[in-house]
């Protein structure tokens, strides 16, 4: 396997929007940026480019931006290792890439909050956003019959899309109660475009059943989905559907952030003032950060581009913008808030971990995340944890684990890129396997 | 017409636009079901981002590749094992 050697003043880990619009700012200082990101193409989730249709007109216009300022993209490669201060590894199919960097932008973004329930591990139960994203990359959706469940607000943005692309949308079931929707509702109107945003989107949605206090009980089917049953108070209802596209908010990525030893706060990265992480030349921003939507991305990106390049009164200039979405991002929490009913949703033969078939019973016995890795494999499989872990924390209250590398599972001959490692590395090697 | 690449899901020739990603490519061709989990039990794509790695197939030969970040190439061969 070829160990490619890389060098660069700015590397900034992730190509959605924070990434992006911190790699702009940054290259404004005439250094040299690079981003590199895991998708075969920048633009992170919800600028994902489309097979049959323009992407956003801004997600355009940072693309250009990036590449007018000569930023450097290496895509398709994935962040695993941290050998040593300024220095991070990265798979792709070309080789190891060995990445030295003086200042280190992490914008790792979120992934979707999946909760066990019973047949949920059926295919054609999918994400939310992973569906939309399925969907944006070609799949053909036109006349399949989609429930969209779950929480926050990408439900109403994938809902919509999903419409527009041709899908027979039969229900939207937010478990969210309307009491706490109509407060954030109003707090919209603060904010001039998102308020222009949910006008599009209740246009795009006309006629569509939207209904509060709503979530699933359970999926059916034998080797695929055929129906779903929701709960909404005493009601039950049955739905026939093809696709499930379910996802209850967003959860942070904060493994490399951990990796790097940088301090996490109730599951995301703690920054200062200046995106600043605990740890000296490392900063973070979007979603990682906290969840807060895309222009707060936009914004602590450009944040922490400008602190890491030392463009300190460009980066203030953007600080009261950031407060004021800050604070739409706590109303925003507060009303998408998991209620605590959702946690009888998984029976005891329920798989809560995909990737080992580590059901409920199996998990209610031990006492912590260590038990439960050792005793059970829960969170040893591939995606280590990413998936079951916010389950788990959900369900029982136990913390994350300590991120260890490989964080991302690798080929033999990345590991082989590892040889240096320490006892505590090489330990891993057993553990991290598929 | 946009171009387009041809490769093989399970023996099957599938022709598809350049820069799908083999996990589209797939459940295009009718199939749902991408892997067998540990139980036996059929699997597909849950993210579509690259993090749960329910979708993994063997790509020429290599197994344990995530077919939501793969595009698809000419004369690919994929095998999934659902």
């Amino acid at each position: 396997m070829d160990k490619i050697r890389h060098e660069c003043d700015v590397l900034v880990v992730g190509g959605g929007p924070a990434g992006l619009t911190a790699a702009c700012s940054a290259a404004q200082a005439r250094v040299r940026v690079t981003i590199i990101d895991d998708n075969p193409h920048v633009g992170g989730q919800i600028w994902r480019r489309e097979q049959r249709k323009q992407s956003a007109p801004e997600a355009v216009e940072w693309v250009k931006k990036v590449q007018d300022a000569e930023v450097e993209l290496i895509n398709g490669a994935t962040v695993f290792d941290y050998p040593e201060p300024g220095v991070l590894r990265a798979e792709a199919s070309e080789g190891v890439y060995e990445l030295s960097y003086h200042q280190l932008i992490i914008a790792t973004g979120a992934r979707e909050r999946f909760l066990p329930f019973p047949g949920w591990t059926l295919p054609n139960v999918m994400g939310a956003g992973g569906l939309q994203a399925l969907v944006k990359s070609g799949l053909s959706i036109s006349g399949k019959k989609v429930v969209v469940a779950g929480s926050g607000p990408l439900l109403l943005a994938v809902a919509a899309y999903l419409r527009e692309q041709g899908a027979d949308l039969r229900l939207i079931a937010e478990q969210a109660p309307r009491r706490r929707l109509v407060p954030f509702g109003l707090a919209l109107y603060r904010h001039p475009r998102k308020v222009l945003q949910l006008i599009t989107l209740e246009k795009q949605l006309l006629g569509v059943r939207y209904l509060t206090s709503c979530w699933p009980i359970a999926a059916e089917g034998d080797e695929k989905l055929r129906s779903v049953t929701l709960r909404q108070g005493s009601k039950t209802r049955k739905l026939a559907c093809d696709y499930l596209a379910c996802g209850f908010h967003l959860v942070a990525n904060t493994e490399l952030a951990a990796l790097l030893d940088c301090e996490l706060r109730e599951g995301t990265v703690h920054v200062g003032d200046f995106q600043e992480t605990s740890v000296a030349n490392v900063y973070c921003a979007g979603e990682a950060t906290g969840i807060g939507g895309l222009e707060l991305s936009v914004v602590e990106g450009q944040i922490a581009g400008y602190a890491a390049t030392r463009q300190n009164e460009k980066a203030q200039a953007l600080f009261g913008s950031r407060s004021k979405l800050r604070r739409f991002a706590l109303m925003m929490d507060c009303a998408f808030q998991l209620r605590d009913e959702l946690k009888d949703l998984p029976q005891p033969e329920t798989i809560v971990c995909r990737c080992e078939d580590v059901t409920l019973e199996k998990l209610q016995t031990q006492t912590g995340w260590n038990s439960a890795r050792m005793l059970t494999r829960c969170g040893m499989g591939p995606c280590q944890g990413r998936i079951c872990g916010s389950a788990v924390e959900f369900l029982f209250h136990w913390t994350p684990k300590s991120v260890r590398p490989p964080i991302f599972p690798v080929r033999l001959e990345s590991l082989a890129s590892m040889s240096g490692a320490s006892e505590g590395h090489r330990e891993f090697f057993v553990e991290g396997d598929l | 017409m946009p171009e387009t690449v041809s490769l093989t899901i399970d023996g099957l020739q599938v022709r598809v636009p350049a820069g799908t990603p083999v996990a589209t490519a797939i459940l295009s061709s009718g199939r749902t079901s991408f892997r067998r989990s540990v139980r036996g039990e059929p699997r597909g794509p849950l993210c579509g981002m690259g993090i749960c790695y329910e979708c993994r197939v063997t790509v020429n030969g290599q197994a344990h590749l995530r077919s939501c970040q793969i595009p698809c190439q000419d004369g690919m061969d994929v095998q999934t094992d659902g």
